[in-house]
């Protein structure tokens, strides 16, 4: 299946109100051959992919060429380039959840590739249609042309997108970023079927990734990108190899990184205790006045954190996780069970108990909402002292600011900055900081570094390890990512639908998995290659 | 889709009652005895009580409620205290002059705005768009019953288009039509400055949306991108415009028609509120706000053709 | 900020601040008595002794839009403090108890409101408690209470989402002192913004009650009456009828223009509602 170059970029450079966003970019692809673009957010990835469209924002200057099949893609005119897109180029975004126009079904907005090109009439695209969603795996008597795409799940909107994009059986496929927004199983089906694409329809593909993982073993060559550069390309299994670019390396171990996290100590006495919890949400009434329905997020769960205990909680998207972790922080009552911090319950009599509450801190996903903008630092990391009986005095509270910043590896000094002033990994080093300062016997992290990239999120892995070794944390790490999982805790437990299906030590669940369940996920998780003879840190 | 139709006509029917509830407490039981208050102060004590037992006063309130709701469901608003006619009688003549000015003023709004709107989306941060900008800010500022006078200044009064006020009747449609087409313009046209700038505005964050790129990635250029999915999608956050905006077309037509002299509602209640004729301006008052939630039951509707997400959800 | 994107706010702060002194200065000096009457001067065109003109009874108009703007502007700006204190409390505490009864009572309140158009709850209040500037304050100010309580909890549930609020819920925080500490100070930008087009529309809005005689009465001037008075003598006077439209229209452009500048100067995501 390997052929001439298909699309050529020859020293690509972009510039945007005079700001360089892509510099000298050069990259060739093959037809049926997979070149993934990866690099961390930032690095110029999507803006390339947008300049081989013609898509780029109004503003920006391209300088250099694009070659596709010959013709240079630069000197082309738009209404050139709409001949083009859809035709000879597909492309696939991101988003599965706001890529499709919501008012319209998924066989009109299939078909409008078809029509717009002038490719057949409004019978025959609707035939062809019905096809080409029967190709990526929505077949007509399950995923009828009439469908919405609300009602349809993410993985399969994206399945609709990639059908728009290869409707009319481009040369080239771009996807940017196609799985991230995805659950891991849902991940290697849209892979598989991506993958399909090029091996059975002969298209090219050009991959974005920001996770090194999921291209390792699909794709033939990869080009790592850094501040709109390409620092290294090659083949594949050559790249892995070689390695000879440090950024490429510094990825690359980023994303298998593992920490060293200190002995287990040996456990006394049972600190959070999950007892039977279910938790029910009123689905909106059918009829007006007619009683209203439940549905149970959480279905009877039990589990015991014993103190020093490091607790994962795996699973994807809908599984019932967070709506636990609302519970244990006493956020939300529970419907049946109970759950008891040090012995006492975290929400009783219809009230989030305060006693018990302070000894447990939180830290969330979303390094940019989760400060309030107003506040300084110093403020924003001190809310938790709410929860004391008795407010520190002033010397005290600077104490323990510093101490706190201190820490997490930042200065006293950040205290009287403003949130703005930080970057997502120093955002969610605060964000520690906030969970520290009471002291609390338990940190619950809940995607606490899902938001960030690989090599800042290596950091904060490592500035965990630390931690605990350093306070004898307990905490429970919530993630739907299973490598940070099986890197950060020590027993793990694994749920769907509301249950917890699996529960054991990290390692032996990792390796030796017993519910089918765990197996799928393990199997769906995309790993890095075991090929890494010069490098020290490699995975097991 | 008639899970979404039954819970709007659910809450049609309890915005109603409510609206009726507060009017009549309003009306009848605010004022102490709304018999003395019609008749002033130097009634006769035989004339009040006369009074009274016409309108029913000396029935308990719920009573009385009930009556004049159901009364008001069959057609019967009951009778003028002034003029000693069926109140319903009277609405009905009036309102064939201030629904249509309302609704012309509503067609005319619309039909300025969303070609405003798309063309200064279309060219945002051109010239173009900064005209209509611009023109938009004028438009919004602008009183329309002083915009009123000055149309009949400028083309009743110097150029003698059109008659300066006035009202033919319907016998003959087309001098009716021309009687309320400077009224119209001034009703419309400052709401035309807000929806257009709705309709742009609208457009704008659509056009940021993830599946407009799609639609380009597609082959679309932006203008049929525009068109084939961004103009639909728009209707959305515009369509809860218009239906506010008819209650101030509304309120809007009452005020206009004392510009240009029209024998619509805005005279009758007028008229009864110094008359103190409490039956009819607690009757036009009621029409006024039943038409107000009516019309927005109706959004709601059309809400659920443009998007089917309402359709399948709740 | 360059000066051409401020222009709006210079510009629109500029006129505001032009009817905001006129109206101030007309508590210590008037060019002309507005009360007294002096037919031997009536209907004299703007110029000479007269800036602005006389109208029928030999008032002075620049007197009257002076004393005018006092009307337009109390009636407006007290109609906002009405919507504003009633409507963003309201808004809160719906937000914070999102989904709850109180929630749907405070909305379901809104809603009715929203169905009683300023004019119609103006004649409700006119046909039992005669006209008056009170009763365009109490009507318009009423129909501003829907308007922030939307705005007000619309943005405020967004607020909730964020997991700062979910912070500080964890450090024990009541729902109350969420929504004064950390709620209403990131719904400033927000509330000012729309404060100042509520204020220009509360303009509009207040010379249309008083042009139909639902709002201030004889003698206090204001500008809408002084257009129902001019309507009969527009023909031989336009004068009578350009000069308080012209005011109404500068104003509510000035307040207008300001409200757009000062949303660009502190939040351009801002969308105010205009209807």
């Amino acid at each position: 299946m390997t052929g001439d170059t298909l699309l050529s970029v020859e020293g690509l450079s972009v510039a945007i109100n005079g700001k360089t966003i892509l510099d000298d970019v050069s990259l060739t692809l093959a037809a049926g051959k997979i070149l993934a673009l990866t690099g961390e957010s930032g690095s110029g990835k999507s803006m390339t992919a947008l300049a081989v469209m013609g898509l780029l924002p109004g503003r920006a200057r391209a300088t250099g060429a694009i070659r596709l099949g010959g013709t240079d893609l630069l000197t082309r005119t738009e209404a050139q380039m709409c001949d083009l897109r859809g035709n000879d180029i597909g492309m696939i975004f991101q988003e599965p959840m706001t890529a499709l126009n919501p008012v319209q079904t998924i066989g009109d907005q299939v078909a409008e590739t078809i029509l717009i090109h002038g490719a057949a009439d409004r019978q025959a695209a609707r035939i062809r249609a019905a096809q080409v969603l029967g190709r990526v795996g929505l077949p007509q008597d399950r995923f009828p042309l009439t469908r919405y795409p609300h009602e349809l799940s993410g993985g399969q909107r994206q399945r609709v997108v990639i059908a728009m994009a290869i409707a009319l059986r481009p040369k080239l496929l771009i996807a940017d970023e196609p799985t991230t927004a995805l659950d891991v199983t849902t991940q290697a089906q849209i892979l598989d079927l991506l993958q399909s694409l090029v091996r059975e329809e002969g298209m090219a593909l050009l991959m974005i990734t920001h996770d090194l993982a999921v291209v390792s073993d699909m794709a033939d060559d990869i080009a790592v990108m850094q501040r709109g550069k390409v620092v290294e390309t090659g083949p594949t299994r050559q790249l892995f190899a070689r390695m000879a670019h440090p950024y490429t390396r510094q990825l690359f171990e980023a994303s298998g990184h593992r920490v060293s996290l200190p002995p287990h100590p040996p456990a006394d006495r049972p600190l959070l205790e999950v007892q039977s919890v279910s938790r029910d949400y009123p689905l909106p009434r059918r009829l007006p006045f007619m009683p209203r329905q439940n549905f149970r997020a959480v279905n009877d769960v039990s589990f015991a954190l014993m103190q020093g205990d490091r607790v994962g909680l795996v699973g994807e998207s809908g599984c019932g996780k967070s709506t636990l972790t609302r519970a244990i922080l006493g956020l939300e009552p529970v419907q049946e069970g109970r759950i008891l911090l040090d012995g006492a319950p975290v929400f009783a009599h219809g009230h989030p108990n305060l006693e018990v509450r302070r000894k447990m801190q939180v830290v969330f996903q979303d390094p940019y909402g989760s400060f309030n903008p107003r506040h300084r630092v110093g403020k924003l990391i001190t809310e938790p002292f709410h929860l004391l009986p008795a407010q520190p005095g002033a010397s005290e509270r600077q104490d323990r600011i510093a101490e706190a910043l201190t820490a997490v590896g930042l200065s006293p000094g950040d205290a009287d900055r403003y949130i703005h002033a930080f970057s997502g990994g120093q955002r969610q080093r605060i964000a520690i900081a906030r969970a520290l300062i009471i002291r609390p016997e338990l940190i619950v992290f809940d995607e606490a570094v899902s938001a960030l990239d690989v090599r800042v999120r290596a950091q904060i892995l490592d500035l965990m390890a630390d931690l605990s070794r350093q306070y004898r944390l307990s905490y429970l790490f919530i993630s739907h990512d299973l490598s940070v999982v099986r890197t950060i805790t020590d027993r793990v437990l694994v749920m769907r639908h509301g249950r917890i299906v699996e529960d054991g030590p990290t390692e032996q669940v990792y390796t030796d998995p017993q519910h089918p369940y765990t197996r799928q996920l393990l199997d769906a998780a995309p790993r890095l290659p075991e090929i890494t003879p010069e490098s020290p840190h490699a995975p097991a | 889709m008639l899970t979404y139709l039954l819970k709007r006509l659910t809450s049609l029917v309890i915005s109603l009652l409510v609206a009726s509830l507060v009017i009549f407490l309003v009306v009848e039981v605010a004022p102490g005895d709304p018999a003395s208050f019609m008749l002033g102060l130097n009634a006769q004590p035989d004339t009040v009580a006369a009074l009274r037992s016409e309108l029913g006063l000396d029935m308990p309130k719920h009573a009385r409620y009930l009556g004049w709701l159901s009364g008001m469901v069959s057609g019967d608003f009951g009778m003028s205290y002034t003029y000693r006619t069926p109140v319903a009688q009277m609405i009905s003549d009036r309102l064939w002059v201030s629904l249509p000015l309302a609704l012309m003023a509503l067609a005319l709004s619309t039909l300025i705005a969303f070609p405003a709107g798309l063309f200064a989306a279309a060219r945002r941060g051109s010239a173009g768009d900064m005209g209509v900008m611009g023109a938009t800010q004028l438009g919004v500022a602008i009183p329309n019953f002083w915009f009123a006078m000055m149309l009949v200044l400028v083309f009743a009064i110097n150029l003698r288009w059109f008659s300066a006020g006035g009202f033919p009747g319907w016998e003959d449609p087309l001098l009716a039509l021309k009687a309320l087409t400077l009224p119209a313009i001034a009703l419309a046209l400052p709401q035309a400055a807000i929806l257009t700038r709705v309709m742009r505005s609208a457009l704008l964050d659509i056009l940021g949306e993830d599946f407009m790129r799609t639609a380009r990635a597609k082959g679309l250029s932006a203008r049929q991108a525009i068109w084939r999915h961004g103009l639909r999608n728009a209707l959305i956050p515009v369509l809860t415009i218009i239906g506010l905006q008819f209650s101030f077309l509304l309120a809007g037509a009452i005020i206009i028609e004392q510009v240009f002299f029209l024998p619509g509602l805005g005279r009758l209640v007028f008229q009864a509120i110094t008359q103190r004729d409490l039956i009819v301006v607690e009757s036009v008052v009621m029409l006024l706000v039943f038409a107000v939630i009516v019309v927005n039951f109706a959004v709601d509707l059309a809400y659920a053709v443009v998007d089917p997400r309402l359709r399948s959800r709740r | 900020m360059s000066l051409w994107r401020s222009r709006n706010l210079l510009l629109g702060g500029g006129l505001s601040l032009l009817f905001v002194a006129l109206a101030l200065i007309s508590f210590v000096w008037t060019p002309y008595d507005v009360e007294k009457l002096n037919i031997a001067a009536k209907l004299k065109a703007p110029g000479g002794d007269y800036l602005l003109g006389t109208d029928h009874f030999g008032r002075d108009i620049l007197s009257m839009i002076m004393v005018g703007a006092r009307t337009s502007i109390a009636v407006a700006l007290v109609a906002v403090g009405i919507g504003m204190g009633a409507g963003v409390p309201l808004g809160l505490t719906a937000a914070a108890r999102k989904g709850g009864w109180l929630d749907e009572v405070i909305m379901r309140g809104n809603d009715l409101i929203f169905a009683f158009p300023s004019l119609v709850i103006a004649i409700l209040i006119t046909a039992i408690a005669g006209p008056g500037a009170i009763n365009a304050i109490i009507a318009i100010g009423i129909f501003n209470i829907p308007v922030f309580a939307r705005l007000t909890r619309g943005a405020a549930l967004s607020l909730w989402e964020r997991e700062f609020i979910l912070a500080a819920r964890v450090c024990g925080k009541s729902r109350t002192r969420i929504s004064m500490e950390h709620i209403l100070p990131n719904l400033m930008n927000l509330l000012i913004v729309q404060g100042t087009i509520q204020f220009s529309l509360g303009i509009l809005a207040e010379a249309g009650l008083s042009y139909v005689g639902l709002g201030a009465q004889p003698p206090t001037p204001s500008w809408g009456r002084m257009l129902a008075e001019a309507q009969t003598m527009v023909s031989f006077a336009p004068h009578l009828a350009l000069v308080p439209g012209l005011a109404i229209m500068l104003t509510v452009l000035g307040l207008n223009l300001m409200g757009d500048g000062l949303r660009d100067l502190l939040d351009p995501r801002i969308r105010v509602v205009r209807t």
